[in-house]
Formats: structure tokens, C-alpha cells, sequence
């Protein structure tokens, strides 16, 4: 098959495996927002028992590498409770695929919020406080623009790496790009041998990516008006 | 009636003893300039007033109204009403603390703003209180001559225009008491200046405040009574001229020799 056969054949699976990945993308960043700053809360809170389990799970996750809790989360519920949590095929996958991202990134997600909410000068309390202005309505209404444009960069940093991270996927072999791509390896409609698909994929996440960059641009462009 | 009274007000940080017995009273109208060196607890002081801090022993009484009993309450009977009772003070920053992401007018009216949304006839009244609340602000920020600078934001501002604008801001709310915490500090000598022309002008309006600060000469002229304060005790305290003209403690003479030269 000539090359320019080939490419419309590809382009098609590719474009399947990429969505796979933009929906893992989505369904993270919809979960692990929230629930990072759910865990960040609790990290703040005054119940030391709280603060201490949160502390250990943000630990244990940042601790050890994503491929891993993919595995056991996937893989962990068949063999030791012998029930398939997961369902079968590929939306099981993609099910164990989200929890283990959603948690991953929820803990990285946690810590820079944290850190985004504690670095605000704690004279910006006080001046709430003392303006008769309750805790809720200093949070929302005084720190909260803050914290946002303060940790807008390290977060767009962490939403670049989740863009590549989908791809760790693939060792559960969720169907997403990087899967699509080494299908034509061993042979896929009607191709094989063929590793250039591999390394076309790519592109994709340098064009993702890339429309992310312009998009925090401008996000950071728009809260500019303040310092 | 003393429109504040502080009595027996004592408070430590660990083993430290910061407030050591602290008892004054103010009539309104009065202007307090509170001096010493740094780390004689006026600063705490202030913070105990505004109830930033949880005073360990005294009374605090604004208006025969005793706010807080620190001997008979316990921590939930101080967190208790604290919103309402804070709003009899307003308190001025050495570092200014405006909210960087609101203009100066909006800075001004958030406070307002956000208790008259608890009012019971809030939504009926809503447009009509608006422009009361924005009325209020821009005549308050004008009063501190920024009727230009309304509409910048406080990166925009020089550090003495937003010291004005955190004046205007604690005095929207109508406190009792305004409290400065060295509102000059963070200045230079020019726009200190200004700031405290402004405040001259509170004083000449009858404006009850307690001022603390390092300008010795301000402090002097604005005030009709100076508390200098050393290790958590007033030290000495009286009128302008009893306390600069004529100090009666050896501590005081000290401390104010060390600006004799300015």
C-alpha cells in the first residue's frame, strides 16, 4: 500500500485513539479540579486526623508512578476480590483509566491549591475580618481571584503533563492514540509494519498542547488587570 | 460616657507577656497617639481592639456596651457576634491591605455592600441602596482627595493614594473608633505626608481615633493624649505637652531623645 493510501487509513484510527485520549483529558480535569480542592480544604482544616490521612494518600499517590496505580487500580479488584469491578472491554478500561487518573492528579492539583490559598498575605484575611466581612465572603470574594491568578501557571503545567500522561493508558491498553499508533506495527487494516503512525501521533498532542498554551495565554492575559 | 474603655486588657503570645494590664479610656471626638519602640505591644493592642487577637484577661467597652469580658467568656462567647462587634472599630494597616483586584471605589464600597445584602428588604431596595452605597464611597474618596483615581486599581496608585484609599475604606462603615496601625511606615517621607494631612483632617472633624506611629511630631500635634507604651505596660500617659514637653519616667525621656535630632 503506497503511503498516500495509507494516510487517509491512519488519519481515521488516529482520530479515534485521539478522541479516547481527549475524553480521558476531560473527565480528569472535570473530577480531579474539585476534588483537589476538596482535598486541599481538608489538608487545611483544624482536624488534625483529617489533615494527617489526606497527607498520606497525597504522599502515596504523588509518591509512586501513575503506570503503577493504573495497574493495581485496574487490575486489583479482579484478582484479589475476583469481581470485575471494571466491567469488560474498552469502557471498563477507561472507567479503571479515569479513577486512577482523577485521584493522581486530584493530589497534585490539592498541594498547588494549597499552596495558592496559603500564599495569599494573610493581611487580606485581616482586612476582611476587620470589614466585618464573613470567612465565606473573604474567600469568595477576596482570595479566590488571587489564588486563581496565582496558581493559573503552575496549573496549566500540570493540564500540559495530564495531556501526555493519557498516554500511560496504554498499559491497561486503553484504545487512545498511542494505541491507535502502534496497531500499524504489528498490523491494522490492512497495514504493518509500519511505525511512522507512531510517531505521528506526535503531533496531535504538540497541536493540543499548543492550543492549550494560547488558551492559558490568555486566561493569564485577562487577569493582568490586577497584581 | 467613655465612648472606650479598656481595662486590666492582658495578653501573651506562649511565655511572652505582650499586654501587660493595659487600662485607658477615650472620650469621643478624642484623638490617642500611642508610641514606643517596636515590640512594646502597641500593635497588639490594636489587634485586641479590632479583636484580631483573643485578649487573655480584660474588658473591652465601646459606648457603655461591654463587648468583650475576656475573664467570664470563653472562645465560642468570643467568636460569638465578633462580625458585629468588630464594626465598632476600623482599622488601618501599616502595609495598606486593599484588595488588589478591586478599583479604589470598589474596595470602598465591598464591605457596605456585602451587609446591606443581609438586610431583610435588600432585594425591593436594591438600585436605589446601590447608589446610596456608591454615593457614600465616592464622597468618602473624595473627602481623601482621589476623586481622580476612583476608577485605578491599587497596582495604579502610589503607596501614600492607596493608604487613602484603606482610610476611606475603614471609614465607610461608620466605626466608633479608627484605629491606625503605623500607617506611615511603609512610606516615604513625602507621601507620609500626605497621608497624614489626611488624617489631621479626620482629627479637625472630630473623628475618634487611636494612632500609633513612629512620627514623633505627628504625634505631638494631632493628639489631645499619648500613651507610651514600653514592655507590654503603658508607661506613661497624658497630654501632648505633659508627655513630650515634660516626661515624668526615665523610660519615656530615653525613648525620646532617641528622635531628639528629626
Amino acid at each position: 500500500m503506497s503511503f498516500g493510501e495509507q494516510l487517509p487509513i491512519v488519519f481515521s484510527a488516529l482520530n479515534t485513539g485521539f478522541l479516547q485520549t481527549l475524553r480521558l483529558f476531560l473527565v480528569t480535569l472535570v473530577c480531579a479540579l474539585p476534588l483537589g480542592m476538596l482535598l486541599a480544604l481538608g489538608e487545611m482544616s483544624r482536624l488534625r486526623l483529617l489533615r494527617t490521612v489526606i497527607k498520606t494518600v497525597v504522599w502515596a499517590v504523588r509518591g509512586s508512578p501513575l503506570m503503577i496505580q493504573l495497574l493495581i487500580i485496574f487490575y486489583f479488584p479482579g484478582l484479589v476480590f475476583n469481581t470485575p469491578l471494571w466491567g469488560s472491554g474498552e469502557s471498563g478500561r477507561f472507567a479503571a483509566a479515569a479513577v486512577a487518573f482523577v485521584i493522581n492528579y486530584a493530589c497534585y492539583f490539592c498541594e498547588i491549591f494549597r499552596g495558592g490559598i496559603q500564599g495569599i498575605p494573610v493581611g487580606q484575611e485581616e482586612a476582611g475580618l476587620v470589614l466585618g466581612m464573613k470567612p465565606v465572603q473573604i474567600f469568595f470574594r477576596v482570595k479566590l481571584l488571587q489564588v486563581i491568578k496565582a496558581i493559573l501557571p503552575p496549573i496549566s503545567n500540570e493540564i500540559i503533563t495530564l495531556v501526555k500522561d493519557t498516554s500511560l493508558a496504554r498499559i491497561i491498553a486503553l484504545q487512545e492514540i498511542i494505541w491507535a499508533g502502534q496497531a500499524f506495527m504489528k498490523g491494522s487494516r490492512g497495514i504493518s509494519g509500519a511505525i511512522w503512525p507512531l510517531f505521528f501521533t506526535g503531533i496531535y498532542y504538540l497541536a493540543f498542547t499548543g492550543l492549550l498554551t494560547l488558551l492559558f495565554g490568555r486566561l493569564e492575559k485577562k487577569l493582568s488587570f490586577f497584581r | 460616657m467613655a465612648i472606650l474603655e479598656v481595662q486590666n486588657l492582658r495578653k501573651s503570645f506562649g511565655s511572652t507577656l505582650v499586654l501587660d494590664d493595659i487600662s485607658f479610656s477615650m472620650e469621643k471626638g478624642d484623638v490617642l497617639s500611642m508610641i514606643g519602640s517596636s515590640g512594646s505591644g502597641k500593635t497588639t493592642l490594636l489587634r485586641c481592639l479590632n479583636f484580631l487577637e483573643r485578649p487573655d484577661a480584660g474588658i473591652i467597652r465601646v459606648n457603655g456596651e461591654t463587648l468583650l469580658d475576656a475573664s467570664a467568656a470563653s472562645a465560642s462567647d468570643f467568636q460569638r457576634n465578633i462580625r458585629l462587634k468588630r464594626l465598632h472599630f476600623g482599622l488601618v494597616f501599616q502595609s495598606f491591605n486593599l484588595f488588589p483586584q478591586y478599583t479604589a471605589l470598589e474596595n470602598v464600597m465591598l464591605a457596605e455592600k456585602l451587609l446591606a445584602k443581609e438586610q431583610p428588604d435588600w432585594k425591593e431596595h436594591k438600585s436605589s441602596r446601590l447608589q446610596e452605597i456608591r454615593a457614600h464611597a465616592e464622597s468618602l474618596l473624595a473627602d481623601m482627595g482621589l476623586q481622580d483615581r476612583m476608577n485605578n486599581y491599587p497596582h495604579q496608585l502610589s503607596g501614600g493614594q492607596c493608604q487613602r484609599v484603606a482610610i476611606a475604606r475603614a471609614l465607610a462603615l461608620n466605626p466608633d473608633i479608627l484605629c491606625f496601625d503605623e500607617p506611615t511606615s511603609a512610606l516615604d517621607p513625602e507621601l507620609t505626608g500626605e497621608v497624614l494631612r489626611e488624617i489631621r483632617g479626620l482629627a479637625a472633624r472630630r473623628t475618634t481615633m487611636i494612632i500609633v506611629t513612629h512620627e514623633m511630631a505627628f504625634a505631638r500635634d494631632v493628639a489631645n493624649h499619648v500613651i507610651f507604651m514600653d514592655r507590654g505596660k503603658i508607661c506613661e500617659e497624658g497630654t501632648p505637652e505633659e508627655v513630650f514637653s515634660n516626661p515624668q519616667q526615665e523610660r519615656t525621656r530615653q525613648f525620646l531623645s532617641n528622635y531628639a535630632h528629626q
